[in-house]
């Protein structure tokens, strides 16, 4: 085709711009939305609780995932710090992933259970009591703030729309769940389940 | 990956491939009266020559596409088709791993063999240990080992749990769970600060005389249990010394009341599942060296 054909008719050209970047999408992306490796939970995965649930949403909010990534590269230097690879089978219940793509802080993808909660309360309400050279923000509000409920629920049945399983039951008691709770349960919570599926000594 | 799908991948990457070779090759302007010819527009005057791509580009991209089928013959990308050196990265990461796993090996079998007390002192282990404890104990404990407020300090030889080689590794192995119970209900704002003034007055602080005590009953009946009747602790129980003035959760007297009104469980997590055994028998010598 004679690049004077595409230059002279926009709308051609159009076309073709989005043929040409559609092919990276096709070949990388689509196939990996029906393989069994990324559809399939591996064993033991269940949807979060409520409190943890909320817990998520609030790592989101403060913006957790911006500084932690929460993605183990099966490359020995990780691995040897963190545990055990990602795989893609952890996942499947994460809407949207949270990987992050850069490292201010560690990774978090198997900090859960590696502390103790109390080690996370310090540590949410002033990094520095605990680790003093962090540079992490605190997040003392946490502690106050208490949690309503009212729209674990409809998360829940937003989240079952794209197949995340959540029974009748776990809907109708979410508000029940975390109604009173305070931030900083939620966030630990959510926390200390992170990557506890998949366990190596290391 | 299932064969629609890999044939898909296949069929995609080898459209693109030649689709952009062709339009490279289909493009190409060469033979006589090239540099010379004009596009045809005219902008005031001014032409603008139909010349061919220079030819640093013209290569550049010739060679990534040959730099791409090579990737494509010799690592996975086409579909299922594992590539001409099987490469993969789970398999990559396992050789590093068993690579080092070679190179430690020894190090790792001659201190294993070795009593805690023999090792505690020497320089390499104490290298390793300081590294393994910045990774995995310095969170809580400090880099320092000093610990923080509610997390014990290691170098101070005052232990909750104990502090032989055994008890160390037991509390590396297991993690312990402090189970102060809140006796706030129990007591009274009273009973609490009578209790308070009792034990400030264990570790030699200047309290009250009439209000220890009154304390001193209370210490008796609920406290003794764990504490001691001297409140020298125990061990067993990781109940720690009230007499020495080493507080984990602070020594005024407004924290004292808070521990006794609230109780305390602190907590340090197990790490049987997460440490091998060579990592924290050197640990254990590390930390069992810290306060000798």
């Amino acid at each position: 085709m004679k690049h004077e054909v595409v230059e002279t008719n926009v709308g051609l050209m159009m076309i073709l711009i989005v043929v040409a970047l559609s092919f990276g999408t096709l070949v990388e992306l689509v196939p990996l939305m029906f393989l069994k490796e990324t559809n399939e939970p591996i064993a033991g995965l269940k949807p979060l609780p409520a409190l943890e649930l909320e817990g998520r949403d609030i790592y989101i909010r403060e913006g957790c995932n911006v500084c932690h990534s929460q993605m183990i590269r099966p490359l020995r230097a990780e691995t040897e710090r963190y545990g055990h690879y990602s795989v893609a089978g952890e996942f499947v219940y994460d809407h949207p992933f949270l990987w992050g793509s850069k490292r201010t802080g560690p990774d978090l993808a198997r900090v859960g259970q590696r502390y103790s909660d109390e080690w996370h309360r310090a540590h949410l309400y002033n990094p520095r009591d605990v680790v003093p050279e962090s540079n992490m923000p605190a997040f003392p509000w946490l502690f106050e703030k208490e949690l309503s409920g009212e729209m674990t629920g409809k998360k829940m049945t937003a989240l079952r729309a794209v197949g995340v399983p959540y029974t009748d039951d776990d809907i109708a008691g979410a508000q029940a769940a975390v109604e009173g709770k305070k931030e900083i349960d939620a966030l630990v919570a959510y926390l200390q389940q992170l990557g506890t599926l998949l366990q190596t000594r290391r | 990956m299932t064969s629609f799908w890999s044939l898909w991948v296949i069929v995609l990457t080898t459209v693109t491939i030649v689709g952009v070779t062709w339009i490279l090759f289909a493009n190409r302007k060469r033979g006589p009266g090239v540099g010379e010819k004009t596009t045809g527009h005219v902008y005031d005057g001014i032409e603008e020559y139909d010349n061919p791509l220079p030819s640093w580009w013209f290569t550049m991209f010739v060679l990534t596409i040959i730099f791409g089928l090579g990737y494509l013959a010799l690592y996975p990308g086409m579909g299922n088709f594992p590539g001409l050196l099987g490469w993969t990265e789970i398999e990559q990461h396992e050789r590093e791993v068993a690579k080092a796993e070679e190179k430690y090996r020894e190090v790792r079998d001659r201190y294993l063999a070795m009593s805690v007390e023999e090792i505690a002192h020497d320089p390499a282990v104490r290298k390793m240990g300081m590294r393994l404890f910045s990774n995995n104990c310095s969170t809580c404990h400090g880099s320092d080992a000093k610990g923080a407020y509610g997390f014990p300090n290691l170098t101070d030889d005052d232990w909750l749990y104990g502090g032989s080689p055994e008890a160390i590794k037991a509390t590396l192995i297991n993690g312990r769970q402090g189970a102060m119970p809140a006796w706030g209900a129990i007591l009274g704002d009273q009973g609490v600060t009578e209790t308070t003034a009792y034990v400030l007055s264990l570790s030699g602080r200047d309290v009250d005389a009439e209000v220890a005590a009154a304390g001193a009953k209370h210490f008796q009946t609920y406290c003794v249990a764990c504490h001691g009747p001297e409140g020298k602790g125990n061990q067993a129980l990781g109940a720690p010394n009230l007499t020495n003035g080493i507080w984990l959760y602070g020594g005024t007297e407004e924290q004292i009341a808070h521990t006794l009104r609230a109780g305390r469980n602190g907590k340090m997590p197990a790490h049987e599942n997460l440490l091998s055994e060579d990592k924290i028998h050197i640990l254990t010598a590390y930390v069992y060296g810290l306060s000798r």
